[in-house]
């Protein structure tokens, strides 16, 4: 393994060729021991935080490699913090999605399976809105708010467990395809291309149908079909993080596939990865609603684009039934919106240059 | 990216000698890329778990003997690798099945709807494209301003929403009418069946405006973002500079200078929209029952009529690898450093 170390480690073209990927990587690595430097300095000697400094004088002075690199990773993402805030639109992106999660994980507190009961239904069909019911019921009689709220859980997980598998599955291939070069790497970049160029939701929609009902064949359709933009984006960073000296180092010092794959490439894709990954959920959730409004979802379960679904089956656009049809959509909107502003200001935070919410 | 050179040698004129190498580059790219989408939809659709003939007879009784009819007719009873040939060589002669469905070549009924398609995205096609070019560049012109905040703002809202949902809400609104509004626009459907001549394409407009103003409506958006990101990305250009202290006029400094060099991802980004549009087709068809491809995909899942979905996969696909060919291929054209 070590014999074609020298020639990855140098062939490279460092001229500036990959130019922004590597300033995607910067605020992650060659800025932070900077930043830990300054308030290690004052640490030793005057100690503010006692917790720490209690623990031995000896430690202080020299701090073990973990005790750093947590104190590295602290002030990085404190900076990130401090960055992030100043974009307004992600912070409100950001409040709104604690809200919506908020909503969504105490929904069996506040509203209870009961609601996707169609037996015992509450109302009666189709009622407008009203004191009681304040989005009216649906065609069961059931309470359209409770279902709205419910059905938030589904919406929210197909579309977080979409996007994780999408991001794994890209950054599995990006790195691996950037560490080994030769006939894997090519193999990989072509799948990756011919998955590129193919319809992402037409695919899905295909998938869908051909499997099984359920919500583990969305998460699958759209998880398979999302992957290849990360895995060209992952795999050009990893290419410029692996042309840098240190990881020539780690390999001299007999640091193997895995090491340099896990300990050393990872940690600087990971910003990328997290960026593409809001991003990539917000898409995952209104691939969700499309799917399950051209009824490919779970029939048993209730999900925003289901709750559309059932309302244009049950007849409400023709008698004009907006309170049935308005809300879900306003939901997966601004869920999906929310998402969209939070990647964008992530993006924006570690790659300026991108220009993208100048 | 775009104003400064790249360092290494000058680069090249496009010459005539390289552009037909480039192109046929391109085509074999394409070709092999259609052969594997053929390839994928074939397998594809014998992932499902059961015999597809019990889709096809639905939850209908059929007997034994029935069942091997159906068999032998849609070729299910032959080995796998006889069926995978058989249907590659009539793939290749313009043949991709019978639908359940319709007891129709799946040809056929594609030709039919083709047409109704293309109308439909096409005209939403020029539309968004030249409304999210314009915005996009004013936008980044004046950026920061209100007025690009506005825009940017309603691109990205837009953009978040489901375009079935908008459909249905413009019906709700403009074709069933809510209180104060009467209903202006037919529910669905592509044309009322009573007219004809000029009357017929009128009617046919009239039943357009909807689905166009639904599929601009959730398309423009991003147009709209790379136009303005790829002419801010432009904007720090000393040509720019230079153009100014000429004395050029503001206008001027845009049309001529900054916006044809931003246009280049544009172009890319355009066609390769194109697939987006392909999803977002199927779901405007569907809400607004426009007898187009997508609307026949709608029908076709439901069944579901796999031959169909097989054939109509093969066409969504195949749209897409070609204009993303095409875009390709127009690519040197604008820029002569592409494509050696």
């Amino acid at each position: 393994m070590t014999a074609e170390t020298p020639g990855s480690a140098k062939s490279p073209k460092t001229p500036g060729s990959p130019e922004s990927p590597e300033t995607t990587g910067s605020p992650g690595s060659p800025e932070s021991p900077e930043t830990t430097g300054s308030p290690e300095s004052p640490d030793a000697p005057g100690s503010p935080q006692s917790g720490e400094s209690s623990e031995s004088p000896a430690k202080s002075a020299a701090p073990g490699p973990r005790a750093l690199a947590r104190r590295r990773r602290r002030a990085s993402v404190a900076r990130f913090w401090k960055e992030y805030r100043r974009h307004r639109a992600g912070v409100f992106g950001l409040a709104a999605l604690a809200l919506f999660v908020l909503v969504a994980l105490t929904a069996p507190l506040t509203v209870g399976s009961d609601v996707e009961r169609v037996t015992n239904a509450p109302g009666q069909p189709l009622e407008s809105p009203s004191g009681r019911f304040p989005l009216g019921t649906d065609q069961f009689g059931r309470d359209l708010l409770g279902l709205l709220i419910w059905g938030s859980r589904v919406s929210l997980l197909v579309g977080l467990l979409a996007a994780a598998l999408s991001v794994t599955i890209g950054a599995l291939i990006g790195i691996t395809a950037g560490h080994f070069r030769g006939w894997y790497a090519t193999v990989m970049m072509r799948i990756t291309d011919w998955f590129l160029v193919m319809p992402t939701l037409v695919l899905a929609i295909v998938l869908a149908t051909v499997l099984s009902r359920s919500l583990g064949t969305i998460v699958l359709a759209i998880g398979v079909t999302t992957w290849p933009t990360t895995a060209r984006l992952v795999r050009a960073q990893t290419l410029a993080v692996e042309s840098r000296p240190y990881i020539e180092r780690a390999k001299a010092l007999g640091g193997g596939h895995w090491h340099i794959m896990s300990r050393h490439v990872l940690p600087n894709v990971m910003p990328l990865v997290l960026a593409q990954t809001t991003l990539i959920i917000s898409s995952a959730i209104l691939a969700e609603a499309t799917l399950a409004f051209l009824g490919l979802g779970d029939p048993g379960v209730v999900s925003w684009g289901g709750l559309l679904q059932d309302a244009r089956e049950a007849g409400s656009v023709s008698s004009g039934d907006w309170w049935y049809l308005v809300p879900p959509g306003v939901g997966i909107a601004l869920v999906a919106l929310a998402f969209t502003l939070c990647g964008r200001a992530v993006e924006a935070v570690l790659n300026p240059r991108l220009g993208v919410s100048r | 990216m775009g104003g400064e050179r790249p360092p290494g040698p000058p680069p090249r004129r496009l010459t005539v000698g390289a552009y037909p190498r480039y192109v046929a580059g391109k085509l074999a790219g394409a070709a092999v890329s259609l052969l594997a989408v053929l390839v994928t939809s074939f397998f594809l659709f014998r992932m499902i778990p059961g015999d597809p003939v019990k889709f096809m007879t639905g939850r209908r009784p059929v007997s034994a003997e029935q069942i091997a009819v159906y068999r032998r007719e849609f070729g299910l009873d032959l080995p796998l690798w006889q069926q995978f040939t058989e249907y590659c060589g009539k793939a290749l002669t313009g043949d991709l099945g019978t639908s359940y469905q319709f007891r129709a070549p799946v040809v056929d009924k594609i030709g039919e709807a083709l047409p109704n398609t293309l109308l439909l995205t096409g005209t939403a096609f020029v539309l968004y494209t030249a409304l999210g070019v314009f915005l996009g560049t004013r936008s980044a012109w004046r950026h920061g301003r209100l007025g690009d905040r506005l825009h940017t703002g309603l691109a990205l809202t837009l953009y978040s929403i489901p375009s079935f949902w908008l459909g249905l809400l413009l019906i709700i609104v403009l074709s069933v009418g809510v209180d104060p509004i009467p209903g202006l626009f037919p529910t669905g459907g592509m044309e009322s069946g009573s007219e004809e001549g000029f009357a017929r394409t009128v009617d046919i407009a009239h039943h357009l405006v909807l689905p166009v103003v639904t599929l601009v409506a959730v398309e423009y958006g991003q147009t709209l973002l790379v136009t303005r990101s790829a002419l801010l990305d432009e904007m720090g250009g000393d040509y720019l500079t230079t153009a100014r202290a000429k004395g050029l006029r503001d206008d001027l400094v845009r049309r001529r200078h900054a916006v044809p060099n931003a246009l280049l991802p544009t172009v890319t980004l355009v066609f390769v929209n194109l697939g987006r549009t392909v999803a977002g087709v199927i779901l405007v068809e569907t809400v607004f029952s426009w007898p187009g491809l997508g609307g026949l995909f709608y029908q076709a899942l439901s069944v579901p009529d796999l031959p169909l979905v097989q054939g109509l996969f093969f066409v969504f696909a195949a749209a897409v690898i070609l204009m993303n060919t095409l875009a390709d291929l127009l690519y040197p054209l604008f820029d002569p450093r592409v494509g050696r």
